[in-house]
């Protein structure tokens, strides 16, 4: 029974992953553009709302509505002002200002909050839960987690199937140049893109700092799990990343579960061997369109 | 027609070449007249921090490789060296190239992995093979890597601590210029000319019959190799480490790439001046950590965007001087009794620098 519980909070542990891969993957399948900073961005986030819900006095759930716009405004100007000089077919300018973002953003935390462990309480309901049996129970505020991250993908997948700018969007991606000939302003279109990656990462920092401790230097780790996500499920598929989120969760519980057992294994190391077998087998991914 | 010669020498490159010898003649005696070390001391971090600046700009500014794994290699480097030494009984001198020939082997199958990524995702690969090795060190109970080990005496072959000090020393110098020279032979050679022209037309250098996965193949399992004996050489100077320290991302990545994007990255000459200006911007700062990656960050992004190829870049600009020379021109021609200045480049077959 232990082990269908693991796989149980594995799935909903995929929820969170997913939200994290979600901006990761849109911003590398519209414009090439791996972000470095991505986790440290959760962390950010994490971080303006203990800020926020310590100043203000209310639940860290409410400063979500200062900290998501804020994010994803900050997402638009850096965007367009700054990361847009370093996109071309050379990835290497992009991967350096990301990278050197990532070192600037963990040792200004650290400068700011020092290195002490730091959590959202959000009072009752993160604790709560529906006990299946004695060992199956499952917690509302995963669930919360696991749900929001499908509505932001379905969502993501209707704008970018329907509506106008996910045209532009997904024509950007296959062909800059030709897009611009249409009309198009990929400078603006990609500004947009990371309004909505620094978004989703917010929301997904802030529900990590919710479900537990996290401190200034968190952020890589946060990044690779994300990464992994989005090469499991596939790159530029969005279910790809929902079902890649959910198998490394899955890899992690279980991978902790077998670490109390047997001791051989840590739950991220487990996930990152199942990534690693994946590239192995298949390094498109499950869902993820074939490379040439 | 036989009047033309292909050249890569220029005047500036002769000047670069004597000096360049004759400050690492300079450096190399230096135990003998730095008696107190307060040159000596902070030089080796500078030159094995200039040897690991090579061999990251080797792969991420000639072969296109982008790591942010290069701790991988530095970790197998220190951890090879200590099992070799404490549990071998090997002599921690020939351990260094062994510790390099194991982190050289290891970089293979990791490029089997690695090597299916491309750009940014090549980069977190990297770092999530590097990060595999620092759990599974961690964890194992072979290497302990979550305690502090140390080099016995014993394992340190009982040479005396001015040997083992002075040795370090030269060894990190040979490191720096040995780590120079690979990347100017690389360059020089064949397998530099393919990984160039990669670099500037993947599908021009493709058609041609380049074997781009061959030849970055080649680059990176070189500098495994080197960034391996850098990483033994480092445990040898600090004598104690934990896989936490081994692995580290930002001291062995992060670190690295601010000073070579700095210097400017795809030159020879660049890691060079990025590893003197972080020791310029280390001094000035101290025992504030956070700070020194707050600002040495901030300068490698803003950089990164404004001055992609650093401050060599910028120096190009004003005076383009090739201390190491790796292009090649053509020279000479028909009129051959014409004075040297008037045989000028004017076809600058391969742009290098």
């Amino acid at each position: 029974m232990e082990w269908v519980n693991a796989i149980v909070q594995g799935i909903l542990l995929g929820g969170l992953f997913a939200l994290f891969a979600t901006g990761l993957s849109l911003a590398f399948g519209v414009m090439r553009f791996g972000n470095l900073a991505h986790g440290d961005l959760a962390i950010l986030a994490a971080f303006l709302a203990v800020s926020f819900a310590s100043t203000l006095d209310v639940n860290p759930f409410v400063t979500m509505a200062l900290v998501v716009p804020i994010m994803a405004a900050g997402g638009y100007v850096l965007q367009r002002f700054g990361f847009n000089w370093s996109i071309g077919a050379d990835p290497l300018p992009s991967i350096l200002v990301t990278f050197g973002l990532a070192v600037v953003i963990q040792n200004a935390l650290l400068e700011q909050y020092s290195a002490d462990s730091q959590g959202l309480d959000v009072g009752s309901f993160e604790t709560r839960s529906i006990e299946f049996t004695d060992d199956i129970a499952v917690g509302w505020f995963p669930v919360l987690i696991l749900g929001v991250a499908v509505v932001v993908l379905v969502g993501l997948q209707l704008f970018l199937s329907f509506t106008r700018m996910g045209r532009a969007f997904r024509a950007t991606s296959d062909n800059p140049s030709t897009a611009r000939l249409m009309g198009i302003n990929d400078r603006n279109i990609y500004a947009v893109v990371m309004a909505i990656a620094f978004a989703t990462v917010a929301v997904a920092g802030l529900f990590l700092g919710i479900r537990q401790t996290f401190g200034p230097t968190d952020g890589p780790a946060q990044l690779i799990f994300a990464f992994e996500a989005v090469v499991i499920g596939g790159l530029g598929s969005l279910w790809g990343t929902l079902l890649g989120g959910i198998i490394l969760g899955v890899a992690q519980t279980v991978g902790n579960q077998v670490d109390v057992e047997y001791n051989v294994l840590s739950g991220p190391l487990f996930g990152h061997l199942i990534f690693l077998v994946v590239l192995a087998v298949r390094p498109s991914g499950l869902l993820g369109r074939s490379q040439q | 027609m036989s009047g033309y010669r292909i050249s890569r020498r220029t005047p500036e490159s002769t000047v670069g070449l004597i000096g360049f010898g004759a400050l690492v003649v300079v450096l190399a005696t230096l135990p003998w007249w730095d008696s107190d070390g307060s040159l000596q001391t902070p030089l080796v971090a500078i030159l094995y921090y200039l040897a690991l600046a090579q061999m990251w700009n080797l792969l991420a500014g000639f072969a296109g490789l982008v790591s942010i794994g290069q701790q991988m290699f530095v970790g197998i480097g220190v951890y090879g060296l200590l099992q070799m030494a404490e549990v071998g009984g090997v002599d921690p001198y020939v351990a260094i190239p062994l510790a390099g020939l194991l982190a050289a082997g290891l970089s293979i199958p990791v490029a089997a992995f690695a090597f299916r990524l491309r750009g940014g995702y090549f980069a977190i690969g990297t770092w999530v093979v590097a990060e595999v090795m620092r759990l599974l060190t961690t964890e194992s109970n072979d290497f302990r890597g979550g305690d502090v080990r140390a080099l016995t005496r014993e394992s340190l072959g009982g040479y005396s601590l001015e040997t083992r000090t002075n040795s370090v020393y030269w060894l990190a110098l040979a490191l720096a210029v040995g780590g120079t020279a690979i990347v100017v032979l690389v360059l020089r050679s064949r397998l530099g000319l393919a990984l160039r022209a990669a670099r500037d037309n993947e599908g021009g250098a493709r058609s041609l019959g380049v074997s781009i996965g061959r030849a970055q193949l080649i680059t990176w399992v070189v500098v495994a190799f080197w960034t391996g004996c850098t990483g033994a050489v480092i445990l040898l100077h600090t004598t104690s480490t934990t896989a936490g320290s081994a692995f580290s991302v930002t001291r062995w990545t992060a670190l690295v790439i601010f000073m070579v994007v700095i210097g400017g990255v795809g030159s020879t000459t660049g890691p060079i001046i990025g590893v003197l200006v972080y020791w310029i911007i280390d001094e000035q700062l101290g025992d504030a950590d956070a700070w020194r990656f707050i600002i040495l960050g901030g300068i490698a992004a803003v950089m990164a965007t404004v001055a992609p190829k650093g401050v060599y870049g910028l120096l190009q600009q004003w005076r383009p001087l090739q201390f190491f020379p790796v292009r090649r021109r053509l020279a000479g021609g028909p009129s051959t009794n014409t004075p040297p200045q008037a045989a000028e480049p004017e076809v600058v077959v391969e742009e290098g620098q």
